[in-house]
């Protein structure tokens, strides 16, 4: 099976001379293609340094990171927004949309980046769409005209666009009622389960962490367990609430 | 990212918060009209001046008697009393000097001048037919006088249109035509005067109306109205063609020295004023007077592109998480600069745009109320447009590079 991450011995540390924080204390794991992966952990516990890692937003101050096969443990600030956009698929829990900007525009705002043509850039946004069961309905719409969940799944068919190794989901859930976060969750599920999409996701809630199918948790740094969910829980509901969107 | 989508995602960030961007569009848009309206108005002057100068005459060169000295006394009187200026020196000058059109001897005086019932007090020249080619007048009804008239002193005289109104339709709404005046007597000085033209009006007021003049031939002028004297109060030259104006005014000078037997050129009892040089002073004091308005517009320009760099900065930090995540999908330094930087320009250049329109408009609008020549220069519509995409970059290459150097991990947990 092909490795999409490969984290060997990552230390992440803070600071200078006698004020130095090591967040990360030597963090090993790799996930495959084609897995749903939760990272647990109480906030604190370094999950959003190993994602801002995973993610290629930052480096690790030592250990290797493959991602996709590529070592992007030492590169450039400028190699890693390459890296980022050719390889990974952000979701935010803020969700971070353009505010008054179209749904299909801000679907495909990485493409322009890209340097993607502006017909097929709309083109990919829309099968994007279709792949995070976005309503045709809502497309039209502008992005802050839109409920919560609602912007989290435009903001998943983004992540979906530049076809990414990784889509590196952190606390997707965290700015939804259990409902809709239900209907996020499903969204994952399906990119994972019918797309064989790899995917990654940050939470500190164990409930959301079991509709993956391995789970490491980790605390004060270091992993502290890194197991298959023996009890996945399949989100359900997505026939009722799109009744409901109706 | 291709240049259309630099310009659509401008677009779109500038009109999501219209009002903001069109507040600091209207600081750039009076900067640019004031320095397009002042200027107008400073180079619409300076044409003016000019045009009027040049209507005094083409390749003018003017002798005037020098101040007058007594010996021995450090008293020195006024400028152009002396007596020192002789017909017989206009007539060497004709003769004796290369490259000269024609020479126009003068004797002027101001006098009261009546017909019937009217009366004015004017400038009177007596001068001869060559005045009129030297000081560019044209006669618009009758007739100049001619040689025959100077040497004959006869009583005739060619009036301006001013001193036409003055004395043939006073304190009445219609104005005098020339019909009303060619053939009647006027008195000057006591003396009666055939009126044989009236000249075409060419503007001008104060002292140096030449539309309130009468001319008389220069004969006539010394026998009725100077009485014994014959020395000249001026003498015009016109140059050949204006390279020559140099040495005309050289071969001038010295011929006169020689004639007034003067061996110091300091010590000459006379002046010689070249047209050019008359231009130049007047272009100086109407170019500083430019330059002072633009410097005016230029600071409130200066103060539109602070505003620019404010609401830049201002926008930079309330879209920190924007950035923030058009790095995190991919998007380099770059980008963000060349994205913020384009906001700026388009700012700038909107306002330089609609400045030219509402400076032109401005221009004309002085014009119309206040009648002061303006003149809106197609080199300063393209300055102004440059200036205003230059403020564009300087004022907002700093928000710019602040945007792009944010670090996308902060700026993603901005609150």
């Amino acid at each position: 099976m092909k490795k999409i991450i490969e984290c060997n011995n990552i230390k992440k540390s803070y600071g200078t001379g006698a004020t130095v924080t090591e967040v990360l204390k030597g963090v090993t794991f790799s996930v495959d293609e084609g897995e749903f992966l939760a990272i647990m952990g109480p906030s604190g516990s370094g999950k959003s340094t190993l994602m801002h890692i995973l993610g290629a937003l930052d480096t690790p101050t030592s250990g290797r990171y493959f991602l996709d096969g590529r070592d992007v443990s030492k590169l450039s600030d400028e190699e890693l927004a390459d890296i980022r956009r050719e390889k990974i698929g952000f979701v935010f829990q803020a969700f971070n949309l353009l505010p008054r900007t179209s749904v299909l525009r801000n679907v495909a705002l990485p493409l322009m980046y890209a340097n993607v043509p502006k017909e097929a850039r709309e083109r990919i946004a829309e099968k994007a769409l279709d792949d995070s069961a976005f309503p045709a309905a809502f497309r039209g719409y502008h992005s802050n005209q839109l409920s919560g969940g609602m912007m989290q799944r435009v903001a998943i068919a983004r992540s979906l666009v530049n076809d990414p190794a990784l889509v590196l989901a952190d606390e997707p859930t965290g700015n939804l009622d259990s409902r809709t976060g239900e209907m996020v969750l499903r969204t994952f599920q399906d990119l994972n389960m019918r797309h064989g999409r790899t995917v990654v996701l940050i939470t500190h809630e164990l409930y959301v962490a079991e509709h993956a199918d391995r789970i490491i948790h980790i605390r004060d740094g270091a992993i502290v367990s890194d197991e298959k969910n023996p009890n996945k829980r399949i989100a359900t509901g997505k026939e009722e609430e799109e009744q409901e969107w109706k | 990212m291709t240049t259309q989508d630099l310009f659509e995602e401008t677009y779109g960030a500038l009109t999501v918060n219209k009002v903001r961007s069109g507040l600091t569009i209207l600081g750039i848009v009076i900067g640019i009209a004031s320095v397009i309206a002042l200027v107008a108005v400073g180079q619409g002057s300076q044409a003016a001046i000019q045009a009027r100068i040049d209507s005094l005459g083409a390749n003018l060169i003017m002798i005037m008697p020098g101040a007058q000295t007594t010996a021995g006394s450090l008293v020195r009187g006024a400028g152009g009393s002396a007596e020192t200026l002789t017909p017989a020196d206009a007539a060497a000058i004709q003769s004796g000097v290369a490259n000269v059109a024609a020479v126009a001897p003068e004797i002027s005086g101001r006098y009261q001048v009546v017909y019937k019932a009217n009366n004015t007090n004017t400038n009177v020249i007596g001068t001869t037919p060559a005045y009129m080619q030297v000081r560019n007048v044209q006669v618009a009804d009758g007739a100049w006088f001619t040689n025959a008239d100077v040497t004959d002193s006869n009583p005739v005289a060619v009036i301006g249109p001013t001193v036409l109104q003055d004395l043939f339709a006073p304190n009445v709404n219609a104005s005098a035509t020339p019909a009303m005046a060619i053939g009647q007597t006027i008195d000057i000085k006591g003396t009666e005067f055939t009126v044989i033209g009236v000249t075409v009006a060419k503007g001008g007021s104060g002292f140096n109306n030449q539309d309130d003049m009468i001319y008389v031939p220069l004969g006539t002028a010394q026998h009725y109205l100077l009485g014994s004297t014959s020395y000249l109060t001026e003498i015009d030259i016109e140059a050949s063609t204006q390279q020559s104006m140099t040495q005309v005014q050289n071969d001038v000078t010295s011929l006169l020295l020689q004639r007034h037997n003067i061996a110091d050129p300091t010590q000459a009892d006379f002046t010689v004023l070249n047209q050019e040089s008359i231009v130049s002073t007047a272009s100086s004091v109407t170019g500083t007077f430019t330059t002072l308005l633009a410097a005016i517009a230029a600071i409130s320009l200066l103060v539109g592109g602070i505003g620019i760099m404010n609401m830049m900065l201002t926008t930079v930090t309330e879209r920190t998480r924007e950035i923030g995540l058009r790095k995190a999908i991919g998007a380099k330094r770059q980008d963000i600069t060349l994205q913020f930087l384009a906001e700026s320009v388009l700012l700038t250049f909107t306002g330089g745009v609609i400045g030219v329109i509402f400076g032109w408009i401005g221009a004309r609008g002085i014009s119309f109320f206040t009648g002061i020549t303006t003149s809106v220069s197609w080199g300063y519509i393209l300055l102004a447009f440059g200036v205003s995409a230059g403020i564009g970059i300087i004022f907002g290459y700093y928000p710019a590079r602040r945007a792009a150097g944010l670090n996308p991990i902060e700026a993603l947990r901005y609150e």
